[in-house]
């Protein structure tokens, strides 16, 4: 079958990119901006504030990892435009300024010489304009393959790698065939099948860049000395039947289909090139869709056997699973049962349909369960300890 | 909260990514006995005995394993056997470990 150009409709932003939300996010520089980005939220019902743990004494790459997530994350397709609010005037103006050449309105606030109530008002004001200025713009037809894709696995189990991966891959498949960009990563969670990913990648170079990223993981996780069963794979993994980090890898890797990989990028960087790429990642699933968010991430499909409840305050996270049980226990957080594939009551190919009905919908609007339970996890992931 | 999960008649017990794995994933609660794995790759249904639980999600042996012998699943490697394993037996984390990572006990 052919490629397909599904219309649907979305917002499509300044830069051109196509988002499926329509927030005006409040977003702090700095821990210490916390109070007043979520104060600004409660004064501006309607208004998203993005509260995190970091954004002081950082430095180096770890530094530059932050501003990346942060900049990306308010240059986000779904996001409308952004409030930006720091404890001092430099870096608040370096995030703001990043987020602008997105072409969206952003403005900023520092609160040292205004203190927190000074910069409330003001921040709040100017939330409120921004988000009634928000509410006027219009969903215009836009092709699915525009909406980039992140997908990635939690609380993997064995029926991840029997049924919700592979459902996923279908979607992959189809998604890249008709032009449009998939992003996975988990690093450390490709061992044991690693090489198999490697040996997709569509160039010499990004072949190499993939096994540079990779092999640096795994030289930090084993320089750590530590016993990593229990971590990775997790209690719940074990707890679902999955014995050994190998196995857990070919489950997860099940979801990426059979596309090329075109490129391996940084963490939190926006893709150069279309199709299905690989970027380096922690496979704790709060930090993964936050980065995935930054990069650009409009939708996350996340396969789970166990039950991971994630979701994130920017991109809608579309949950599948093919655990009968989970699907019965668990039914609030399900968005997709694809359970009967493990009793062969349907194919492969009508539970991608299944999937991809629901992504049109997502597309559309249609809230998810992470999105109606308010789940909203919004993690940076540090590279080392602040200065 | 116990729950149990049991398949209608048709359904498989087990089910086996790929011709040449050595273990079978049990897609309802097993109980021991003589059951019925349904290969994905080749559609071709085999019946092996089981001797223990096997609980949903879990794997059991298709075939006599040596100590510390290659365990295939997806067609790959996934562990070493930390002991001899029997068709039929539970494969977990107490007979199968990481040959990856060494420090993963």
């Amino acid at each position: 079958m052919g490629a397909q150009r599904v219309s649907l409709s979305g917002y499509r932003r300044p830069d051109g990119r196509v988002g499926v939300r329509n927030h005006v996010v409040i977003l702090p520089v700095d821990d210490l901006s916390n109070a007043v980005c979520e104060n600004v939220a409660r004064v501006v019902p309607g208004t998203l504030a993005l509260p995190h743990h970091y954004g002081r004494l950082q430095y180096g790459e770890d530094l530059d990892l932050t501003f990346r997530t942060l900049i990306g994350s308010g240059a986000n397709p779904n996001v409308a435009a952004a409030v930006v609010v720091g404890i001092e005037p430099n870096w608040t103006h370096h995030v703001a300024e990043g987020i602008a050449r997105s072409g969206k309105p952003v403005e900023r606030y520092s609160i040292e010489r205004f203190g927190d109530l000074k910069t409330l008002a003001a921040a709040a004001r100017t939330a409120q304009q921004l988000l009634q200025d928000a509410s006027e713009l219009r969903r215009e037809p836009v092709e699915r393959r525009e909406v980039l894709i992140s997908i990635k696995c939690g609380e993997s189990d064995t029926t991840t790698g029997l049924g919700s991966c592979p459902t996923v891959a279908e979607v992959v498949d189809r998604h890249v065939e008709d032009g449009g960009t998939v992003l996975f990563g988990e690093t450390s969670e490709l061992t044991g099948g690693e090489q198999l990913i490697a040996g997709r990648c569509a160039t010499p170079e990004a072949r190499a860049r993939f096994q540079a990223m990779y092999d640096a993981y795994i030289r930090e996780i084993e320089a750590s000395g530590a016993n990593l069963l229990g971590s990775q794979p997790t209690q719940g993994n074990i707890r679902g039947g999955l014995s050994t980090i190998e196995e857990k890898a070919l489950g997860n890797i099940a979801k990426t289909g059979t596309a090329p990989v075109v490129d391996a990028l940084g963490p939190a960087e926006t893709p150069r090139l279309p199709g299905l790429n690989f970027m380096d990642s922690s496979s704790a699933a709060a930090e993964f869709i936050t980065l995935m968010g930054a990069a650009g991430a409009a939708v996350h499909l996340f396969p789970t056997g166990q039950g991971n409840i994630i979701g994130n305050p920017l991109v809608p996270v579309v949950k599948v699973t093919a655990n009968p049980l989970t699907a019965r226990t668990m039914s609030e957080h399900v968005d997709l049962d694809v359970s009967g594939l493990l009793w062969r009551e349907y194919t492969l190919r009508e539970a991608g349909d299944r999937l991809l009905a629901l992504l049109d919908r997502v597309i559309e609007g249609r809230l998810t369960c992470a999105e109606a339970l308010g789940h909203r996890e919004f993690v940076l992931t540090k590279l080392y300890r602040s200065a | 909260m116990s729950e149990s999960v049991v398949a209608g008649g048709g359904a498989p017990h087990f089910l086996v990514h790929n011709e040449g794995d050595h273990v079978a994933v049990a897609v309802q609660d097993v109980d021991p006995g003589r059951r019925r794995a349904v290969y994905l790759d080749s559609d071709r249904a085999v019946e092996v005995e089981v001797t223990e639980t096997v609980p949903l999600g879990h794997k059991v042996a298709l075939a006599d394993l040596d100590g510390g012998a290659e365990v295939i699943e997806y067609r790959v490697p996934v562990g070493l056997t930390r002991r001899p394993v029997r068709r039929g037996e539970l494969v977990h984390v107490h007979n199968l470990r990481s040959a990856r990572w060494a420090r993963s006990e």
